[in-house]
């Protein structure tokens, strides 16, 4: 417990590790310390930021999403719309056909008609005039000829 | 030679080992004699201190604003927490520049010479013996544990104070204050002013050096005593030695620890306190 010259070493020692410390150690760990306060600082802000973009980005895509919803609402409306123009368009047409179609079938079994009765009034004509041979072949029979003229007349028929 | 054929007695022990080895190369006689060195102090108290710097400059020269390893993170820490210190005491940006670097230096290095105290109180004296050659050569290992180690930190921080008492306030303000504070300005009042102020600068100085001292010297003492019981050989004593070590040496580490702290806080707050004025 004696006081020496070591106290004086110590004082000047003391004032030599204080001072390295000011001049090299310090200020780089306090310059990266700060430094790096800065970087989180910035990362955060950033993040906030982010986050912030994310939420109006979100927003812009539900609204998009809406129009788009909206318009293809629209476009089928329409659609159908047209596709319900086209059927009656088409159901017309098909209408009109099927009386043309009619019509010339009427007009063709018409004419058949016609030339059947035309081909029957021939054989007609024929069958009267093979009658009145038959009838003239045989010898005149009131009764015979009465009959001749009844199957005529269901010939004719 | 009767005490070379048995061991030294327990007095003999313990006043060996309160020994400095000094230039002188027999105990020092006078209370003070300028003429002495102890040299044991200066190699520990430099060697450690060289070790502080070399680990505080591989953190400086490591430190990055990216993510930092576990040894910077370590060392970050414990100058984050100087930094702070220093930030509620001294309310001078300016002073802080150097003001944080000698707490920071003072913890570390304190630090460092406190732990000097776990190692076994013999292992380096004997080390020391055999390579002097000398039997019964001194050697004392804990910086802090000699006054002289204390009291030079504790008046270097004087002098701190001291040129920033007159850095800030001035030479004529500093001189001022010292007449008329604490009890006002009077003729008559400024002798016991003066009075009060030296005895409060003397008493700040002297009480933050021998709080170190003691603190280590007593610590240091306790595992002397320990020692000896495991001395004796005994049953007793070996198992005495082993349990009080054991516990003494982990109540230590909270000692080393917060001696260090102590001795940093006590340096920013007389600091801090030179640039109040009264």
């Amino acid at each position: 417990m004696n006081l020496n010259a070591t106290l004086v070493a110590q004082l000047v020692v003391f004032f030599i590790l204080a001072w390295v410390t000011m001049k090299f150690v310090w200020p780089p760990i306090v310059k990266a310390l700060d430094e790096r306060a800065k970087k989180i600082a910035d990362g955060l802000a950033a993040a906030d930021k982010a986050k912030s973009d994310l939420a109006h980005a979100e927003k812009k895509v539900v609204e998009e999403l809406r129009k788009a919803r909206e318009s293809a609402t629209d476009v089928r409306a329409s659609a159908e719309k047209q596709a319900a123009v086209f059927l009656d368009e088409a159901r017309a047409e098909a209408a009109r056909i099927i009386a043309q179609a009619r019509e010339a079938a009427e007009a063709e079994a018409g004419v058949a008609a016609q030339r059947a009765k035309e081909a029957l009034r021939d054989q007609v004509a024929q069958l009267a005039v093979a009658g009145a041979e038959k009838i003239l072949r045989k010898e005149i029979n009131a009764q015979a000829h009465a009959d001749l003229l009844a199957n005529l007349k269901q010939e004719l028929q | 030679m009767s005490t070379e054929a048995h061991g030294p007695t327990a007095g003999e022990y313990i006043v060996h080992h309160l020994t400095h080895f000094n230039s002188t190369g027999h105990a020092q006689s006078a209370i003070i004699d300028w003429s002495v060195w102890n040299l044991d102090t200066l190699f520990f108290s430099v060697g450690l201190g060289i070790v502080t710097l070399l680990i505080l400059i591989k953190a400086a020269g490591a430190a990055t604003s990216g993510v930092p390893g576990r040894f910077q993170a370590a060392i970050e820490i414990l100058v984050e927490m100087v930094a702070d210190q220093a930030k509620g005491i001294v309310h001078s940006a300016e002073s802080r520049k150097f003001v944080a670097p000698v707490a920071l230096t003072v913890f570390f290095w304190i630090f460092l010479m406190n732990s000097m105290d776990f190692l076994p109180v013999d292992l380096l004296p004997k080390i020391w013996a055999l390579i002097s050659g000398d039997e019964h050569a001194y050697l004392r290992v804990v910086p802090t544990a000699d006054l002289n180690g204390t009291l030079g930190m504790s008046i270097g921080v004087l002098l701190i104070c001291i040129y920033y008492n007159i850095k800030i306030k001035g030479f004529g303000g500093w001189v001022h204050e010292l007449f008329t504070a604490p009890f006002g300005s009077h003729p008559l009042l400024y002798p016991i002013n003066f009075l009060m102020q030296m005895i409060e600068f003397l008493a700040k100085t002297v009480s933050h050096g021998m709080r170190l001292f003691g603190n280590m010297y007593a610590g240091e003492l306790v595992f002397m005593l320990i020692a000896l019981m495991g001395g004796t050989a005994t049953v007793f004593g070996f198992l005495g030695h082993v349990v009080a070590g054991s516990i003494w040496a982990v109540f230590h580490i909270l000692i080393v620890a917060l001696q260090a702290f102590i001795f940093m806080m006590l340096t920013l707050v007389y600091i801090g306190q030179a640039h109040e004025s009264h």
